[in-house]
């Protein structure tokens, strides 16, 4: 099989979606007004509220969504075989999250941009709302920890990565400090930025720099998840306009070209597929692929976290409801999209069978990020005559940069989340922005560290968090279908995939629960029953709230 | 010229876009403090440069009334100022 089959499967189901799927929610479930006026424009303030062209939108939509998880999740997930991690991803991208990311940018423009956090009290009730806040924190925990994880053994995998992913902080710190306090033409500053980051990654790629195999006892994944973290607590409080805007901004750059690099490269080089369809003798560790494989994979199937970005800043920025269709729903095709990238890298791009078994034969959660640069990094160089220590290098960073990224926000919003605690439950100290943030650091580095491995080892908790983030999108679709229900409209849209999205988390948390309690790793276990409660209680929530909805509407006129 | 500054303008707004909102709030975050020490007198705090920072009020009449509402108080703190 050639890796082209796979490009236009992908290709071709992600149209038929787009161009028929998305049509049928535009124009009989979510019934998109192009007279609506939206909250851009009704509260339109100049800061938040603000009418956005859609091609912009849906840039940095999908900018914001992309991260390393949908690299990393199809990177595992491909143990079991590349045919499910590709069915999962294509049917996953068309049929849910199109839907979930279209859905909550919908819904929070019909409800005067609200976030879904705020959404699931006014919709659906205030427990449901308690649920939602301790999932998210969860979630951020788990990205925060597995990121930096990810980040440090992708340091030690692929050491030229070192210096190109330092060297973006100063280029990022420059381009914020040249256009805000310069004034300097941003085409230009991105111009020499880009230049820099890419002259860094080919410096890193002949440089490759390694930490001391042990210092204070620590190994050297230890020591970077320790710096990572050193980083990440005093990047969250630097101003925003500093680091983090410049910073997400050359990553949104660097996502387009690193991708359209991957694609060319991949359409020219033409790889063979050396995975097998299904893996017969994955590892002896491997969980069953039925639910584990749609947990493993998240971010490229749904996920959670992208409610969050659509109805946060996005739906304050939606010119006209009609763009939703294409901010949302194409967002999540961008996604899809990446995450079919990392599909055939990881299948496509090892020189034989027996090399790429040789690699994941290892265990179960294999290095999906150290995959998806080492098979990228062949078919660049196939393709494009890259040379393959390069485009490796620049894959790793590619992969880093999105993780490092989202660790920076990560980090910040937990922060927030402490300090308003501390208002809440009257701690003054929490309030604080040194001691807030010391607390949020010091959490993920307890989870980092407690996950096993001193700090870097492996990937123990991927499949965890791939499950929290399921459930943020369950409770998003929840939400959708009780607003659904209320407007008299079609609701097999949201409650099938939110039905398969519980059937599939709960047994999947039972059986990671057996494999944490058999290994001893009772920090795991506690987390993982405190997600399994949470997912029971939405099962629970959902039944009673589609119950009280379909009353109300009974009651109130149907 | 005329597509790189078609160029350029989408590049700004894909840069500023997403960071609107927080941005501003920094910047409002100084400014506060900035009128905090103009009006530092007014309010009961010395300030050793207030021989300078005079001048500048009248510079910043127009935000006293958005200022003192954010601060927390509903009218003018300033006897001989009331802008509400």
């Amino acid at each position: 099989m050639n890796a082209i089959v796979f490009v236009v499967i992908g290709a071709t189901a992600f149209s038929l979606g787009y161009f028929f799927y998305s049509r049928f929610l535009t124009e009989k479930v979510f019934k998109l007004d192009p007279d609506f006026v939206t909250p851009a424009h009704a509260q339109e303030d100049g800061v938040d509220y603000v009418p956005t062209r859609r091609i912009i939108l849906w840039g940095h939509h999908f900018a914001a969504v992309a991260g390393a998880a949908p690299i990393v999740g199809p990177g595992i997930a491909v143990v079991w075989g590349w045919l499910p991690a590709l069915l999962w991803v294509t049917f996953g991208t068309v049929f849910f999250a199109g839907v979930h990311d279209f859905g909550a940018l919908w819904a929070s423009v019909r409800n005067q941009g609200r976030s879904i956090g705020a959404l699931t009290e006014d919709i659906v009730g205030k427990r449901a709302r308690s649920i939602f806040m301790v999932v998210i924190f969860l979630l951020l925990l788990m990205v925060n920890a597995v990121f930096g994880i990810i980040i440090a053994n992708e340091h030690i995998a692929v050491p030229g990565s070192v210096i190109p992913t330092w060297t973006v902080i100063i280029v990022a710190m420059a381009v914020g400090f040249l256009v805000y306090k310069k004034g300097m033409s941003l085409l230009w500053v991105t111009v020499i930025g880009v230049t820099v980051l890419y002259g860094a990654i080919w410096v890193g790629a002949l440089v490759p720099l390694a930490l001391p195999e042990t210092m204070f006892g620590l190994g050297a994944p230890a020591q970077w998840v320790i710096i990572l973290f050193v980083y990440a607590g005093i990047a969250s409080v630097l101003p925003v306009w500093l680091l983090l805007q410049p910073r997400d901004y050359i990553n949104g750059i660097q996502l387009f070209i690193g991708l359209a690099l991957l694609y060319a490269a991949v359409i020219i080089a033409a790889p063979e597929v050396v995975a097998p369809a299904f893996n017969t003798s994955p590892p002896d560790n491997a969980p069953p692929l039925v639910p584990l494989l749609f947990v493993t994979i998240a971010c490229g199937a749904i996920s959670g976290f992208h409610g969050l970005v659509a109805s946060g800043t996005t739906s304050k920025q939606l010119d006209k409801e009609p763009h939703a269709r294409q901010v949302g729903y194409l967002g999540s095709v961008g996604e899809g999209t990446l995450a079919l990238a990392a599909i055939i890298a990881c299948t496509a791009g090892f020189a034989s069978f027996a090399e790429w078994d040789g690699f994941y034969s290892q265990g179960f959660p294999a290095s999906g990020l150290t995959a998806w640069a080492i098979g990228g990094a062949n078919i660049m160089e196939e393709g494009l005559g890259l040379p393959a220590n390069i485009a490796e290098t620049l894959l790793a960073v590619m992969g880093i940069l999105f993780a490092a990224t989202t660790m920076d926000a990560g980090v910040r919003l937990q922060r927030y989340i402490i300090q308003e605690w501390g208002t809440i439950y009257n701690i003054p100290a929490l309030t604080g922005r040194v001691v807030s943030t010391l607390v949020a650091v010091g959490t993920c580095l307890l989870l980092a560290f407690g996950a096993g491995g001193g700090g870097g080892g492996g990937l123990i908790i991927w499949p965890l968090f791939g499950t929290t983030n399921q459930l943020l999108g369950g409770l998003t679709l929840m939400v959708l279908t009780v607003f659904l229900i209320k407007l008299g409209r079609p609701t097999w849209v949201t409650v099938i995939p939110l039905t398969f999205l519980i059937a599939m988390t709960i047994p999947a948390l039972i059986i990671q629960l057996a494999d944490f309690y058999q290994g001893g790793n009772y920090l795991l276990v506690a987390m993982d029953l405190l997600i399994l409660g949470a997912s029971i209680m939405v099962a629970l929530e959902a039944i009673s709230a589609f119950g009280r909805a379909r009353k109300e509407r009974a009651a109130g006129g149907g | 010229m005329k597509f790189l500054s078609t160029v350029g303008e989408l590049l700004r707004e894909f840069y500023s876009a997403p960071f609107r909102g927080a941005v501003a709030r920094a910047k409002r975050q100084e400014d506060d403090l900035f009128m905090l020490l103009v009006f530092s007198e007014m309010v009961g705090v010395p300030n050793p440069a207030s021989y300078y920072t005079l001048e500048l009020q009248p510079l910043l009449y127009e935000d006293f009334h958005e200022w003192h509402k954010r601060m927390g108080m509903d009218h003018s703190p300033l006897e001989w100022f009331s802008c509400c």
